[in-house]
C-alpha cells in the first residue's frame, strides 16, 4: 500500500472577490522511500497542496471542499487539529523555502530542535540535547555542540536550510515535504542541499516530496514528477518518461521555454514563450484550463466544453488533455496525406 | 568611441565598503573588497554575460559603471569619456546613453505613478519634447515593449510581474540609450513569462543596435542572451570569454565547479552531471562557503 494517496483533492479560498479554486482536482499517490517532485509556476497550487496535505490551509478563508488524503492508512483530512498536531513534525515534516521565517529568531536553535522531540517523543532534556547534536552532525554542521546555542541570525541561508532539515528529521518522519527548499540558494549552495536530502532520505528511508518551479531540481532529485497548472495535476509520470515523452502541450510549452545550457544556436534562437498568461482562478476556462494558451485547442472539440479528465495514456504515465503529443502524432500519420 | 569598437572599458575597478563597528562612536574596522581589480570592456552591439553567485561583485560593478555607486578606484570609460570624477552635469547627459533594467518590477517602479508618467519621467527630466510629443512617444514605447499602450493611465499595482517588467524596459528605453546594465531582469518571474522577456530583449537588442550587459545568476538565462560571458567571484573576475568557450571549456576551476552545479531539466544528463560534479566537491564545497557566507547578516 502505498505511504501517501491524494484523491481528488480540491482546496478552495472563499474570498470577497469569490471563490478561488486554488487546488481543483490533484491525484496522486507516494510509496515509502521514494521522492515526488511537483512542478508548476506562481500560482498552480502547489504549495497549498502541500499544506491541504499538513492541514495547515489558512481556515477561513481556505477550505478543503472534497477529497482524501489517506496518509498510512488514515485520512488526514477527517482528523481533528490535536490528533493532526501529533502528526505534524513527527510522521511528516515540512521544510520551507525561507528557513529565516519558518525558525523563531528569538529562540537558539538548540531549544529549536530539542522542543520537537519533547513534545513528539517525550525524551529527557539530556536525551534530546545529545540527539540535536547528532542531528546536526548529520545534516554536516561543524562544531555541533557549540552551535546549539547559537540564534538563526549567525547562521548563513544554506546552514539555516540545514538547521530546518534537522529539525524536520527530529522525529525520523516517514514523509518529508520540501517546498522550494532549495529556491533562495545560490547554485553551489543548491547542489550540496539537494545531495544532502537524497542521502537523508535513503538513511532514514523517508519519502520526499519536492515543491519546486525548477524543472533542473527535479530532473536531478525525483523519481516520479507531477506537473501542476491552474490548481490542478495536468500530467504525471515517471521522470525519465515525463522528460523523454512529455505528452501535455503545456508540459511540452514549458520545457521549451527553459533556456538551456548545453546546446548550439542558443545565442541565435529564440525560446518559445507560453502566450498569454495563467487564468484567473476565480472564474477559470469553462473547461480544459489551458486550452486559451493551448496551441492545439479548437473550436470543434472538447476543450472549451467538456473539462478533460486525468487519464492513463500509458502505464505509468497520466495526462489531463485532448491533445496528448503521441495521440496527436498517431492523427498525424492516420491521416490522409 | 574607440578604435576596437568598445562601447565601454573597465579598468582596474575596485569597490571597498567599509566594515563599522560601535554604536555611539562608529569606527571603521576594516573593508569589504566587494569588487577588487576587475577590467573588461563590451563592443558595440553585443551582449555581455556577468554572471556569479551571491557576494561576487557583480551587481556592485554594474551600479559602479553607471556611477551610481562611486568606485574606490579604477577607471570607466564610455564612448571614449572617463565616468569617473566627471562633474555632475556631464554625468547627467552622459547618463541619457546608459540605463538600467532592475531584477524586481515590483519595488523599482513608484507606485503612485502612472504607467504613463512613469515611462515620460526621463524624457521630463532631460526636458525632450513636449507635453503632448511626450505622450505620443510613450505610447510608441509601450508599444513597442508588447504593453498595450491604451493603459497609460494604470498604476503598476494593476500588472502582473512580466507586464511590470515591460514597462520597466520601456522606461529604460525612453531617452534611447546605447547601454543597458540589465540586474537579474527575469530572476522575479515565472519560467513562461521569463522566455517572454528573453526574446524581448533580443528583439530590442536587434532592432536598436543595443548593447547590454546582463547580469544574472542563472547560467542557463545568461547563455540565452550573451555573446561573451564573465564569471565573477569573490570580487575578481576569474574567467572571461567567448560564451560558447566558456560554457563547453571552461578554463577556471571556479568555473567548471559553478557550470556543474547547474541542474539541467534532462534526468539522464543529471545523473552525469552529479558524477561530474564530485570531482569539483572542493572547490563546489568552497565556493558555496563563500556564496553562502554572503548571506549572513552583516554584523557577523
Amino acid at each position: 500500500m502505498a505511504l501517501l494517496e491524494v484523491t481528488d483533492l480540491r482546496t478552495h479560498f472563499f474570498t470577497r472577490e469569490g471563490v478561488v479554486q486554488a487546488v481543483d482536482g490533484v491525484d496522486f499517490s507516494l510509496e515509502r522511500g521514494k521522492t515526488l517532485g511537483i512542478v508548476g509556476e506562481s500560482g498552480s497550487g502547489k504549495s497549498v497542496t502541500a499544506l491541504s496535505i499538513m492541514g495547515l490551509i489558512p481556515r477561513p478563508p481556505a477550505r478543503i471542499v472534497s477529497g482524501s488524503v489517506v496518509f498510512d492508512g488514515r485520512d488526514l483530512t477527517a482528523l481533528s487539529e490535536s490528533e493532526l498536531e501529533d502528526i505534524r513534525g513527527k510522521d511528516i515534516a515540512m521544510i520551507f523555502q525561507d528557513p529565516m521565517t519558518s525558525l523563531n529568531p528569538t529562540l537558539k536553535i538548540g531549544t529549536q530542535i530539542t522542543e520537537v522531540m519533547k513534545r513528539h517523543l517525550g525524551v529527557s532534556d539530556e536525551e534530546a540535547r545529545k540527539r540535536a547534536v547528532d542531528l546536526l552532525e548529520e545534516v554536516h554542521i561543524a562544531n555541533a555542540a557549540d552551535r546549539l546555542n547559537d540564534y538563526p541570525h549567525r547562521f548563513s541561508g544554506g546552514m539555516r536550510q540545514r538547521v530546518m532539515i534537522a529539525i524536520a528529521l527530529a522525529c525520523n518522519p516517514k514523509l518529508l515535504i520540501a517546498d522550494e527548499p532549495t529556491t533562495a540558494l545560490d547554485v553551489t549552495v543548491q547542489a550540496q542541499v539537494l545531495d544532502l536530502l537524497e542521502e537523508l532520505r535513503d538513511s532514514h528511508e523517508m519519502a520526499m516530496i519536492i515543491i519546486t518551479h525548477d524543472m533542473g531540481v527535479v530532473a536531478e532529485a525525483a523519481d516520479d514528477i507531477a506537473v501542476m497548472y491552474a490548481g490542478q495535476i495536468v500530467e504525471r509520470a515517471g521522470v525519465l518518461d515525463l522528460f523523454d515523452r512529455p505528452e501535455h502541450p503545456y508540459t511540452e510549452a514549458l520545457l521549451g521555454a527553459l533556456p538551456q545550457i548545453e546546446g548550439e544556436g542558443i545565442r541565435e534562437g529564440r525560446l518559445t514563450a507560453i502566450p498569454g498568461r495563467p487564468p484567473d482562478l476565480v472564474d477559470p476556462p469553462p473547461a480544459c484550463r489551458f486550452a486559451p494558451r493551448c496551441p492545439y485547442a479548437n473550436r470543434n472539440d472538447s476543450c472549451t466544453t467538456e473539462p478533460p479528465e486525468l487519464r492513463e495514456i500509458r502505464a505509468g504515465h497520466w495526462v489531463r488533455s485532448a491533445h496528448p503529443a503521441s495521440e496527436r502524432a498517431a492523427h498525424a500519420q492516420g491521416a490522409p496525406a | 568611441m574607440t578604435s576596437n569598437g568598445a562601447l565601454l572599458q573597465v579598468e582596474d575597478l575596485t569597490k571597498h565598503f567599509p566594515v563599522k563597528k560601535g554604536i555611539l562612536i562608529e569606527r571603521t574596522v576594516g573593508h569589504v573588497k566587494a569588487v577588487d581589480g576587475v577590467s573588461f570592456e563590451i563592443r558595440e552591439g553585443e551582449t555581455l554575460g556577468l554572471v556569479g553567485e551571491s557576494g561576487s561583485g557583480k551587481s556592485t560593478t554594474g551600479y559602479c559603471i553607471l556611477q551610481l555607486l562611486k568606485p574606490t578606484s579604477g577607471s570607466i570609460r564610455f564612448q571614449g569619456v572617463e565616468l569617473t570624477g566627471l562633474a555632475r552635469e556631464e554625468l547627467r547627459r552622459t547618463r541619457r546613453d546608459m540605463q538600467i533594467v532592475f531584477q524586481d518590477p515590483y519595488s523599482s517602479l513608484d507606485p503612485r505613478m502612472t504607467v504613463g508618467n512613469i515611462v515620460a519621467e526621463p524624457l521630463e527630466v532631460h526636458g525632450i519634447g513636449t507635453r503632448r510629443s511626450r505622450r505620443e512617444t510613450v505610447r510608441r514605447l509601450l508599444d513597442t515593449v508588447g504593453f498595450d499602450p491604451n493603459f497609460t493611465n494604470r498604476y503598476p499595482h494593476e500588472f502582473s510581474g512580466g507586464q511590470r517588467q515591460r514597462i520597466g524596459i520601456a522606461r529604460a528605453l525612453a531617452l534611447n540609450p546605447k547601454l543597458i546594465v540589465c540586474d537579474e531582469p527575469v530572476s522575479a518571474l515565472d519560467v513562461s513569462i521569463q522566455a517572454q522577456i528573453l526574446n524581448l530583449l533580443k528583439d530590442l537588442q536587434r532592432d536598436f543596435g543595443l548593447t547590454y550587459l546582463f547580469i544574472a545568476h542563472d547560467l542557463a538565462v545568461v547563455r540565452a542572451v550573451s555573446d561573451r560571458i564573465a564569471v565573477m567571484n569573490r570580487g575578481r573576475l576569474v574567467e572571461i570569454g567567448d560564451a560558447e568557450q566558456v560554457y563547453t571549456n571552461p578554463q577556471d576551476e571556479y568555473t567548471k565547479a559553478l557550470l556543474a552545479a547547474v541542474p539541467v531539466p534532462d534526468p539522464r544528463k543529471m545523473k552525469e552531471r552529479k558524477r561530474e560534479r564530485r570531482k569539483f566537491a572542493h572547490t563546489l564545497a568552497e565556493a558555496a562557503e563563500s556564496a553562502d557566507a554572503a548571506t549572513l547578516e552583516p554584523s557577523q
